[in-house]
């Protein structure tokens, strides 16, 4: 299990230290260090072992979270904790920083204690954490409030606290995706993917039970099956619904039912949480098409035409729009003209960066670049790094629509129809590039 | 020294500050001073002075400063035991706290206190909390006795906590549960055959059920802990899968992987044809791509692991090859790591989009990168035939870029894909020579050295790019010597008459100015063939070598069945087992996986074995089985019961690169032992002779005591050998006939089997192995039949035998138990060998030694036996005993009756001795033999009346 974990800054001094186990001394603090904060060469794996005591770290902005054991550790769960861990210092104290975690050093302390145990991760739920670590002492606790607290922490629904009480029962769906691409030079699509979440934001009383479904194509096509005819089951589904590839829960949705009768059940945390992540691969709507031309004129110049178009209803409206263009590293000037947006060339990023606020669906834009080079010697032919593109449109790429939630709360006295519902889907650009 | 004392005042003068403060009345103060000690001792500064001080603070209602000051016990209390015991009154009190928080944080902080006499005060409160109304103290309790058991196990035993412990598995609270299997599981392990989780049905329920409950990692210690159990057989194996699936969809990336890692493990149970063996392939795929989704250490991890997956199971990753398609931001060992499994993937459907990929990614940045990608090529060129064109002419345009580590590793490359399809891609070679400046590293340099030679009659200026190399031959590294050496005898071989000088300068410089064994070992051997038998040194340096194997880093099977086992865990990140990287004893048990149990599918076996080797079956005559393969297939003969590799791969692995490296047959030429056993000389007794006068003078002292070991010894006659008798009959091996015989040629035994096929269908797939035996027989190097073998069809192998394996003594002696595999099935028989072929050509003793030892050995172990009806004279009888290395060492004739002195030595170093009576003119011979280990004896005898009589 977890022999320790330290937290580094960039300079390699520590901030954070706490050891776990007996065979994890203090030279380990300083191993890592030598090894891998101050290596000279770039980190090659995220797992080093060094004089047989294995290192696994991460590092948010410049601080290094290190995890570290001598024994056969599920390597999985080790990373995993290290991110809960940063999502849990986050919630309590916001960006992970050198300051913030100086500040909050005994806090810090306060969790690891209470997370780990033994090197074994214990429950990390944030909204159970804040229960009983609060930085104030649980001194005036009333024995009842105590025992919640520690049949919260240890049972089966650890993630949601009795008597929560709101007198506006209101939940917010979003439905985000993140489109990535990847295209030939010659406009073949040689992978594309969606990947999305469904995050919820509830704010309801007690411990209402939901539902949720969606345009699953295994639930239409069964449901399809089950009505008049198999034919006309099919037609229908076929455009509306959307096959999921696979899809992972939030641990509060009750996997053995959602593997039987593939159903979305669930009594959810409160506040803000990820419901589900999902990937489709198939019949996605590629929002944007980026149609590259680059010619190299002699050895010191380079013509490039990069044409985008918009593939969506003409109704709807694209914004944040970004395609960054590379361009080789001994680029002395470049001459750009657009149609649309505003274009410049940054010389620290070794690219031409073109914006454009908004676009309407079934446009096509333009931009033409001149690329002075100067001349070198180097052998090396430049790379030609693809061209990356930003964007949010406002609809689900993947086809994903929401057909309902429902909540149940028999114990209190609202109903579903008392719930205000609000469902919003945006669709981003994830790694969105075309080789040119 | 100078600095240290500013050092130690200001350090003083802080602790002094620190001190005070912590001894205030206000309690602000006291916090602020407890947390400026915890800050000091993060950063490593030594504050054990303030021990009392800090402990003062203990007995306060502030849960705050309480666990800052339970902190620095943790941390200081193995340095100072007995203030530690302070501390005790503390712990011991808050155990009996009304909340539960204080409850549990008291015994979780005494578990981490390391210091026996605290340990003692433990037990009582220990006790109580495991048993706490609480399910929080509960918890925490259990992990406690993990603890505990990490300090003093002993304890715990006679305390009997760890029976508590596993009254916990059936506790209503799903997280008392998980931690306790987690303590549980960590116990165990460092007891391998404690039975301590004692799985069966029941519990395993227990533990299903608790899975769906309890948190996320909870689950994972669950997980973990399942795949330590074997279920009893299929039926059960599939219910425990089906419970086990929905967990595939969790968030959590390690629950995932744990839940593969049962499935995966329990798969192996299910029988093939089972429908729902199909649906459970096709669940693992998507979730393990998702894990591509994750952050990019995660990504990592399970990019490790789905490498293992893919070489176990490659059917369930098959069609996903896009998605491990490199992006341009993913950090570099992700990116490297995606590069691995593309490979394994690459098949005929999806080549043209791997190669495109490919391609883009040798024109990156990082070198190492670059240099996998362009390895990558060449291994897509041997593993998918179709596409061997176009990876070549890929390749060649890469060597255009004229980047010198492409190049180099193109030509690396280049001269795999020249073994795997000789005579025709020869015509690139021009291209290559022109890069043959740039050339720095050692592999790519030894790369083209091995191609100029191999190609030398094609290469016009072949020796002048060789003696090009050789002008800084001693700067060279080995790898390059060697290869330089063999290259230019095989252009002397090819082009003699102009290479004569080149050669022999090659030659000296090898064997008189290097000091590398190898180097100077191989120049002999090269030198002695060539001076002997220039006829057989054509025939053994230019051999026709076998094809190269298409998979070359794939993990040896039993190596992998054990690291699907530690899926998800370190082992799986490093392709390590825990042996290899855990000290102690904790975790080096070997994990296998289950033997698949029920009846009727044993026709399977062959089946799973090709799928672990991930060779392709048709495809078995092209390639050199690794060892590993080999080991593999024998594994899942069901001969021996599943233990680890016994002493036979490993030197069959060691004589199988011996033939290699000398371009294989060499050792029925040279008898063998390639160390240089004095029989070596015995074949070129006359070499001094022969070897051309060029030659001669540099030999002279080097070579001239090795070739007098020749002396003595004339050439053998040839030994003798029974002939080939039925031992399988075809009736009772589904149609595969096997008769043979054992024969000693130049020093090695040798099996030679007839295989003849009388069945229907083509039968492939050869394996062989023998039971333990008296003299520890054992294959020296796999059962070499190359082409599948077809209806109606026989062939002649011969398998070299070693004397190396294990020995047990068998009745008769010389009995020996052999099992047969092909792809139909295992079959078994036994045979008796001729313990002749176990004489060993040393086997002649000094006359002294003979007389010493005859009278040394009791009259007891002498026995007597007739030879009737032989009508050889005593020269004659001595002449042909020889020949089966029988050494006359003495001749008496007393009374017209010749009284022949013989000394044998066996391979395992057993001297007989013998004395021979011949009568001229009587047909019936005496023989007494005398040995220490007189069971021989008789089976020597049936080797004297089997040699004099044919």
């Amino acid at each position: 299990m977890i022999g320790g974990l330290f937290i580094y800054n960039h300079k390699g001094e520590v901030l954070i230290s706490r050891v776990y186990r007996d065979d994890i001394g203090r030279n380990a603090v300083d191993a890592f260090r030598v090894n891998v904060i101050h290596a000279r060469q770039q980190v090659r794996s995220p797992v080093t072992n060094i004089a047989r005591t294995s290192f696994f770290h991460v590092k948010r902005s410049n601080i290094w979270l290190a995890v570290v054991t001598k024994q056969n550790v599920n390597a999985a769960m080790v990373f995993e904790f290290l991110y809960k861990m940063c999502d849990v210092m986050a919630s309590y104290f916001g960006k992970i920083s050198e300051e913030n975690i100086k500040n909050n050093f005994v806090l810090i302390y306060e969790l690891l204690d209470e997370i780990l145990d033994f090197g074994y991760p214990q429950n990390s739920e944030t909204g159970s954490l804040k229960t009983f670590i609060t930085q104030q002492g649980i001194k005036g606790q009333t024995k009842e409030e105590q025992s919640q607290i520690t049949s919260q922490v240890t049972g089966q629904i650890g993630w949601r606290r009795e008597g929560i009480k709101y007198r506006r029962n209101e939940l917010f769906l979003d439905v985000l995706e993140s489109v990535n691409l990847l295209m030939s030079p010659q406009g073949q699509v040689l992978s594309a993917h969606v990947s999305g979440r469904v995050v919820m934001k509830s704010y309801l009383s007690g411990m209402p039970e939901c539902k949720f479904g969606m345009n699953d194509k295994i639930i239409i096509d069964k449901a399809g099956k089950g009505g008049v005819t198999n034919e006309a089951g099919k037609s229908t589904s076929g455009k509306q619904s959307i096959a999921i590839d696979d899809c992972t829960f939030n641990q509060c949705v009750r996997l053995s039912k959602f593997d039987s009768e593939r159903s979305i059940s669930f009594i959810p945390p409160d506040g803000e949480y990820e419901l589900m992540r999902y990937r489709t691969t198939k019949d996605i709507i590629l929002p944007f098409r980026v149609i590259p031309l680059v010619r190299e004129v002699g050895r010191t110049k380079l013509e490039v035409k990069v044409v985008i178009k918009s593939n969506f209803k003409p109704s709807l409206l694209a914004q944040k729009i970004e395609v960054r263009i590379p361009t080789p590293l001994n680029t002395s000037g470049v001459q750009v003209i657009c149609m649309k947006g505003k274009a410049k060339y940054k010389a620290s990023e070794n690219a031409i960066v073109w914006k454009i606020k908004r676009m309407a669906g079934m446009k096509e834009s333009q931009i033409s670049a001149e690329i002075e080079l100067l001349p070198t010697n180097d052998k090396k032919k430049w790379a030609r790094p693809p061209i990356s593109m930003n964007f949010e449109v406002p609809f689900a790429p993947s086809g994903l629509k929401v057909r309902y939630l429902k909540v149940f709360e028999s114990k209190l006295n609202y109903s579903d129809h008392d719930v205000i519902k609000w469902v919003r889907y945006i669709g981003r650009s994830g790694i969105y590039e075309t080789r040119c | 020294m100078t600095d240290s004392k500013y050092f130690t005042t200001t350090k003083k003068g802080e602790i002094f500050e620190l001190k005070a403060e912590l001894n205030s009345d206000k309690k602000e103060k006291k916090k602020e001073a407890v947390k400026k000690v915890i800050a000091s001792m993060t950063v490593g500064k030594d504050v054990s002075a303030l021990f009392p001080d800090v402990v003062n603070c203990m007995q306060t209602d502030n849960l705050e400063l309480k666990k800052l000051v339970y902190l620095y016990l943790m941390n200081y209390a193995k340095s100072q035991p007995d203030m530690a015991i302070m501390a005790v009154n503390t712990f011991v009190k808050d155990c009996e706290d009304p909340n539960p928080l204080i409850r549990a944080l008291a015994v979780r902080t005494m578990g981490c206190i390391r210091v026996d006499k605290i340990t003692e005060y433990l037990c009582e409160p220990l006790r109580k909390c495991l048993k706490d109304e609480d399910p929080y103290v509960r918890k925490t309790a259990a992990v406690c006795v993990a603890k505990l058991h990490d300090i003093n196990a002993q304890l715990v035993e006679d305390q009997g906590f760890l029976d508590t412990l596993k009254d916990l598995i059936s506790d209503s609270n799903p997280m008392v549960v998980a931690n306790a299997v987690a303590a549980l599981s960590e116990i165990a392990e460092s007891h391998p055959n404690s039975n301590l989780l004692d799985l069966n049905p029941q519990s395993i329920n227990k533990l299903l059920t608790a899975l769906n409950e309890c948190t996320e990692w909870g689950q994972i210690f669950i997980l973990d802990c399942l795949a330590n159990y074997t279920p009893r057989d299929d039926r059960e194996s599939q219910s425990i899968c089906e419970r086990v699936t929905p967990r595939l969809s969790h968030a959590n990336s390690a629950v995932v992987l744990s839940a593969v890692k049962v499935l995966m493990k329990f798969m192996e149970m299910l029988p093939k044809d089972l429908d729902y063996y199909g649906t459970l392939l096709k669940k693992l795929a998507p979730p393990l791509v998702t894990l591509l989704s994750a952050e990019p250490e995660l990504q990592y991890v399970a990019l490790r692991n789905i490498n293992l997956i893919v070489q176990k199971r490659p059917e369930i990753l098959k069609h996903e090859m896009k998605v491990f398609f490199v992006k341009y931001n993913d950090p570099i060992y992700v990116k490297l790591e995606k590069l691995d499994i593309m490979i394994r993937l690459a098949s005929q459907a999806n080549i043209a989009q791997v190669l495109a990929e490919l391609k883009e990614y040798a024109t990156e940045v990082d070198v190492d990168f670059v240099r996998k990608a362009v390895r990558a090529i060449g291994r897509c060129a041997i593993k998918v035939e179709q596409s061997a064109e176009r990876c070549v002419s890929t390749l060649l345009d890469l060597i255009q870029t004229k980047v010198n580590y492409v190049v180099q590793e193109a030509i690396v490359v280049i001269k795999d894909i020249f073994r795997k399809y000789p005579n025709k891609y020869e015509s690139v070679i021009a291209t290559l020579c022109e890069n043959l400046d740039s050339l720095d590293e050692p592999e790519a340099r030894a790369a083209m050295i091995w191609i100029v030679g191999e190609y030398a009659e094609r290469i016009d200026n072949a020796d002048e790019l060789l003696e090009s190399f050789l002008e800084g031959f001693h700067d060279e590294s080995t790898q390059v010597q060697l290869q330089l050496l063999t290259a230019i005898v095989k252009l002397f071989l090819k082009k003699p008459t102009e290479t004569q000088e080149l050669v022999q300068q090659v030659l000296s410089l090898a064997t008189q100015d290097s000091d590398n064994p190898d180097l100077r070992d191989r120049g002999y051997i090269y030198w002695r063939l060539l001076s002997t038998d220039p006829v057989a040194a054509k025939e053994v340096v230019l051999a026709e070598k076998p094809l190269i194997s298409e998979e070359t880093d794939l993990i040896e099977p039993t190596l992998l069945e054990e690291l699907i086992c530690h899926i998800g865990t370190l082992a799986s990140v490093y392709h390590k087992p825990p042996s290899a990287f855990v000290e102690g004893s904790r975790g080096v048990m070997h994990k296998r996986l289950p033997a698949r149990t029920g009846s009727g599918e044993g026709t399977e076996c062959p089946d799973v074995g090709n799928a672990a080797g991930g060779s392709a079956p048709e495809a078995a005559p092209s390639i050199i089985p690794s060892q590993g393969d080999l080991l593999g297939d024998l594994l899942n003969l069901d001969l021996a019961p599943p233990t680890t590799a016994g002493p036979t791969p490993s030197t069959s692995g060691m004589q199988m690169g011996g033939m290699d490296l000398l371009g294989g047959g060499l050792d029925s030429l040279l008898g063998g032992d390639i160390g240089g056993s004095p029989a070596m000389g015995a074949g070129f007794g006359a070499a001094p002779a022969v070897m051309p006068a060029s030659l001669n003078a540099p030999v002279g002292g080097g070579l001239g005591d090795l070739f007098d070991l020749g002396g003595g010894v004339g050439m053998p006659m040839g030994a003798y050998i029974p002939p080939k008798t039925v031992w399988l009959p075809a009736m009772k091996a589904k149609g595969l006939e096997i008769s043979g015989t054992f024969a000693r040629r130049a020093g090695v035994i040798q099996m030679e089997l007839v295989l003849t096929n009388k069945a229907m269908s083509v039968m492939t797939d050869f394996a062989i192995q023998f039971n333990r035996n008296s003299f520890g027989l054992a294959p020296a190097g796999p059962l070499q039949v190359l082409t599948p073998l077809g209806p109606n069809q026989t062939i002649e192998v011969s398998l070299p035998l070693s004397t190396v394996g294990p020995v047990m003594k068998m009745d008769p002696l010389n009995n020996l138990q052999v099992a047969v595999k092909n792809n139909i099935d295992v079959f078994y028989f036994s045979c008796q060998y001729p313990i002749s072929m176990l004489f060993v050509e040393d086997g002649k003793m000094e006359r002294q030694v003979f007389l010493a030892t005859w009278k040394d050995i009791p009259n007891d172990n002498e026995s007597q036996f007739q030879i009737q009806d032989c009508h050889l004279n005593s020269e004659a009888a001595s002449n042909k005993l020889q020949g089966s290395n029988i050494f006359t060492i003495a001749k008496r004739t007393v009374e017209g009756q010749d009284m022949l002195y013989m000394s044998i030595k066996l391979s395992n170093g057993i001297w007989v001795l013998a004395e021979l009576k011949v009568q001229a003119g009587n047909p019936n011979y005496t023989i007494s033999l005398k040995c220490r280990a007189p069971e021989v004896s008789q089976c020597v005898f049936q080797c004297y009346e089997a040699v004099l009589k044919n």
